[in-house]
């Protein structure tokens, strides 16, 4: 059954062929070749539904570089194919809605849709690899899909922002994701995540499992949105409306989900996760609801929503994680924990689809998203409304809608907190169903914004851009399909989390759960009167309170200053922290002169060198086998010594060039007595050339700015002289000192005539034994004559060029 | 303004002759006595800066219509190819051969590829070197 992991790149194969399906056929709108891919896909993994539900497994394996253990596995449990289906199912919902929502001939369709099944591509394989490396290579390339797609309407200043900003959060989060993939790959030695779950419980003893902990879940709460990385999925609200709809309502945003509840069997025994995840996503919950009603765009208010219920499924998975640590966790309150999470995943996933899709046919049809404009348009969209309305209260946590379902098991979980009591939790637990509560009080009261201010109230005919009209029926299709779902799901909730919701949490808890029929759960609308009821109530009562006088205190939001926001401090980083600061930080260094370049390297030489010397313990001195001296050499040593004085001290460059040559004749005298002929006449030539050339180097100075002036003294330059001259010694002094191998120089003595035919030793070296360098050593002269030649003539005939052009 | 520089120019007449022998003498000497291509190339190129120097650069060109570029060429490709000779004969690269031949006007002579390369060693140093000299030369 290799078609399992070819599934997982039939959307990318597609995307291929999209550009020719747009260039060559043009009457025909390109989405509806694409609705193919995601229906195929849905009704394949259709199929595994009756084996998966039952608590079997689907693994099928295919090597991609086998040498490091890496390779595409498509592994298919209860939580991979939850998500499978919510891909490829709202996937074709999306795509027909935007087939009606993008122009034909105004959009470059063939673009949308090519990111579109890139995405689809990315996010299959996210969810069913279970080779971690393929893991985090899907998972980047949903970011680089998602950039795409945000920033689909390039020429839009904000879209490029929104795109720029989600990358490099989505991004910087999949990098330290990687890392802790590494880790974990490390202490298990494998990429195997089902091997990993296998060995979890060795881990918690090692001394990386906190860090590859904090380093996956910080991937997974940039992806997910959570606090304080959030920021970016207000300003993703640029895409195209069916882009939100599909990534950063149903699935993207909940690639963090499910990696969280993937690695939860592997790291849930730790405090550090449950307080993380709990932690986190209930502040995130909170923050999330609290400044959706602070919005004034139909999007803003559906991100900030989104933010707030993919809190609320992180702080469930959180809470989760607690039935680890608790005896005969099947038969406890907490088993309710990722069970609510994984149902409020599907509910979420269905009524904030249909409401994005609401809010496009809202900006679509009237020419804007903001509720300040909008009102009263109930009669003239009355299924606009209808779906609205639906998933709202769906949202807001009412009866008869799904989410009422699994608002009640998520204040239960929260409730049943308060009865654990390791880690220090009996002190803050109490904490947890506040916060929940008044979460859910936020929830209500934005839920009732969006759907109340946009539909009922006066219509304001004259604010709005287009005549407003009901939208065409194919816009309201998928709407209505994830509307009636909510209801549906409400009616016969345990059909579905039989099937679906009870071999996800199969996969999550695998230690608790031997078969999806162990998940003693049974969803009911009624279940007496019990506190969450009361809360419910309370919710309703509060909210609706708040939502009535919502004029009186929505202004006070502005009160919180705008530089306090994450935004700023996004801002502030990315302008002023990598941007200017930086740039002054390396203007520092970088300066531009080479006098300071050049003192960075001969401080750093020195440094490295005598330090290495000593900390080596290789510093020696020892004069054994040193040849005596003689009064020439003392002479000669003096006159080298003056002539290297007078040339740094000299006053005029004239007297430097004369004294530096005065030093080069000295150099060849030395070669002289140390009975080194060929080099004393080389020397000799070549000293009185480069003196020549010096001199006309001199000869040519301008006249402007030849003050003869004497080198200033400058304390730092001569301590960095100093100290190259001082590691110089020491390393020559050094290495004389100590000779590990002696001279080859014995050979070349014996076998100079015999095997080589010659007599002058130097010369047979260089032309014989090792003429392979002076092959290339002609080659630099030539190379250095060809550049002198072309540096002055080619300089000439731009000069002529000039010369003809005026 | 020109210089009546008679005794100059008469003087390096002759010594150019003697330099370049000279030149020549401490090449072929290489392989046994100091010298060699290399020393032998710049001696032979001060020889022609010497008539550079008495003469000017227009006569000593066509006094020696040499293009120093094409010689610098020639040295590498004459370098090159001495060393690629043992290639064909399934020896490695770079190998010399030697040994002692009867000239006619030499009498017993040991002949090297060495000098060849040699050779190739001096065209360089002598094209380069007048490259330059001359290309700073012209410049204004």
């Amino acid at each position: 059954m290799l078609l399992q992991v070819v599934c997982l790149f039939i959307p990318l194969i597609a995307a291929i062929f999209m550009p020719f399906l747009f260039k060559k056929i043009r009457n025909i709108h390109t989405g509806w070749f694409v609705l193919f891919v995601p229906l195929f896909l849905a009704i394949y993994y259709a199929t595994f539904v009756p084996s998966i539900s039952k608590g079997e497994t689907a693994v099928v394996q295919f090597d991609w570089i086998p040498s490091l253990g890496i390779s595409f596995v498509s592994y298919i449990d209860g939580l991979s194919l939850l998500f499978s289906l919510l891909i490829s199912g709202i996937g074709a919902l999306v795509v027909l809605y935007s087939i009606f929502y993008l122009n034909r001939k105004k959009e470059q369709l063939h673009n949308f849709y090519i990111y579109l099944l890139i995405f689809m591509s990315a996010m299959l394989g996210v969810v069913q690899s279970d080779n971690m490396i393929t893991l985090y290579l899907f998972w980047e390339l949903t970011s680089i899909s998602s950039f795409l797609l945000i920033g689909y309407w390039y020429n839009r200043d904000k879209s490029r922002f929104g795109a720029l900003k989600s990358m490099m959060i989505t991004v910087a989060g999949g990098m330290m994701m990687l890392g802790g993939f590494v880790l974990l790959s490390l202490m298990g030695g494998t990429f195997s995540i089902r091997s990993i779950i296998e060995q979890a419980p060795l881990f918690a003893t090692n001394d990386t499992f906190v860090i590859a902990l904090v380093l996956i879940l910080l991937g997974a709460f940039t992806k997910s949105a959570q606090f304080p990385f959030y920021i970016w999925l207000p300003d993703a609200m640029e895409a195209p409306t069916p882009v939100s709809a599909y990534l950063h309502s149903a699935t993207m945003v909940k690639a963090g989900i499910y990696l969280v509840a993937r690695f939860t069997p592997v790291f849930a025994l730790s405090e550090v996760w449950i307080w993380l995840v709990a932690g986190i996503g209930l502040l995130t919950l909170f923050w999330g609801s609290f400044f959706a009603v602070k919005q004034t765009d139909l999007k803003g208010i559906l991100a900030f929503s989104t933010v707030s219920q993919l809190g609320l499924i992180m702080s469930l998975l959180g809470v989760g994680a607690i039935a680890y640590h608790v005896n005969d966790a099947a038969d406890t309150v907490f088993k309710y924990a990722s069970f609510a999470a994984i149902f409020h995943l599907i509910n979420h996933a269905t009524f904030k689809g249909s409401l994005f899709m609401i809010a496009g046919i809202v900006d679509h049809e009237t020419g804007t998203r903001d509720i300040r404009k909008l009102g009263g348009l109930m009669s003239i969209m009355p299924v606009s409304f209808t779906v609205a309305l639906i998933g709202s209260f769906s949202m807001a946590g009412l009866p008869p809608f799904n989410g009422f379902l699994s608002k009640e098991m998520f204040l239960t979980a929260m409730l049943s907190v308060t009865e654990f009591d390791l880690f220090n939790f009996s002190t803050w637990a109490p904490l947890f169903p506040i916060i929940a509560w008044v979460a859910s009080v936020f929830t209500f009261v934005y839920s009732f914004y969006f759907v109340f201010k946009t539909f009922t109230g006066k219509l304001q005919e004259n604010e709005l851009p287009t005549k407003p009209h009901e939208a065409p029926i194919g816009m309201l299709i998928s709407p209505v399909i994830l509307a009636s779902l909510v209801v549906t799901i409400f009616f016969i909730p345990n059909l579905v989390t039989d099937t679906f919701v009870k071999p996800a949490v199969m996969a999550i808890q695998p230690f608790l759960y031997s078969s999806p029929e162990d998940v003693h759960i049974h969803v009911s609308a009624w279940h007496g009167f019990s506190p969450e009821l009361w809360m419910t109530l309370g919710i309703i009562v509060v909210g609706l309170l708040l939502f009535v006088t919502l004029s009186k205190w929505q202004k006070y939001y502005n009160t919180l200053p705008e530089q306090f926001t994450l935004n700023r401090l996004y801002d502030f980083t990315v302008n002023e922290l990598l941007g200017s600061w930086m740039t002054r930080f390396s203007g520092l260094y970088m300066t531009g002169s080479i006098r300071n370049y050049l003192g960075y390297m001969f401080t750093a030489i020195p440094i490295i060198v005598i330090a290495t010397l000593f900390i080596k313990n290789a510093f020696v001195v020892s004069f054994e086998g040193a040849s005596p001296i003689h009064l020439y050499q003392i002479i000669l040593i003096f006159v080298l010594v003056i002539g290297t004085i007078t040339t740094v001290y000299a006053r005029s460059r004239i007297t430097s060039i004369i004294a530096l040559g005065a030093v080069g004749y000295t150099v060849s005298l030395f070669f002289v007595i140390f009975n080194a002929p060929d080099l004393a006449l080389t020397q000799l030539v070549i000293e009185t050339i480069s003196v020549a050339l010096f001199l006309l180097a001199f000869y040519h100075l301008p006249k402007f700015q030849k003050v003869e002036e004497r080198t200033r003294f400058k304390f730092g330059r001569v301590f960095i002289s100093v100290g190259v001259g001082v590691m110089v010694t020491l390393v020559a002094l050094s290495a004389h000192s100590q000779k590990l191998v002696t001279s080859i120089a014995e050979y070349y003595k014996e076998t100079v005539y015999s095997l080589a035919g010659g007599g002058n030793i130097v010369n047979v070296i260089l032309v014989d034994y090792r003429g392979f360098d002076t092959l290339f050593e002609i080659a630099v002269l030539a190379i250095a004559g060809i550049a002198i030649y072309g540096m002055i003539k080619l300089r000439m005939s731009r000069k002529e060029k000039n010369h003809e052009s005026k | 303004m020109k210089v009546n520089n008679v005794i100059l120019q008469f003087t390096t007449k002759i010594v150019f002759f003697i330099i370049f022998f000279f030149a020549v003498h401490i090449f072929f000497a290489g392989h046994y006595t100091p010298g060699g291509g290399f020393v032998g190339g710049l001696v032979t190129a001060s020889a022609i800066v010497l008539l550079l120097v008495a003469f000017d650069l227009k006569t000593v060109r066509s006094l020696l219509p040499i293009n120093y570029i094409y010689m610098v060429a020639i040295g590498l490709l004459i370098a090159l190819g001495t060393a690629s000779i043992a290639m064909f004969v399934n020896e490695p690269f770079f190998t010399h051969f030697f040994d002692y031949f009867y000239l006619p006007l030499f009498g017993k002579t040991s002949l090297h590829t060495a000098a060849l390369f040699d050779f190739g060693v001096y065209l360089v140093v002598v094209g380069v070197t007048m490259t330059i000299i001359q290309t700073i030369g012209e410049d204004e």
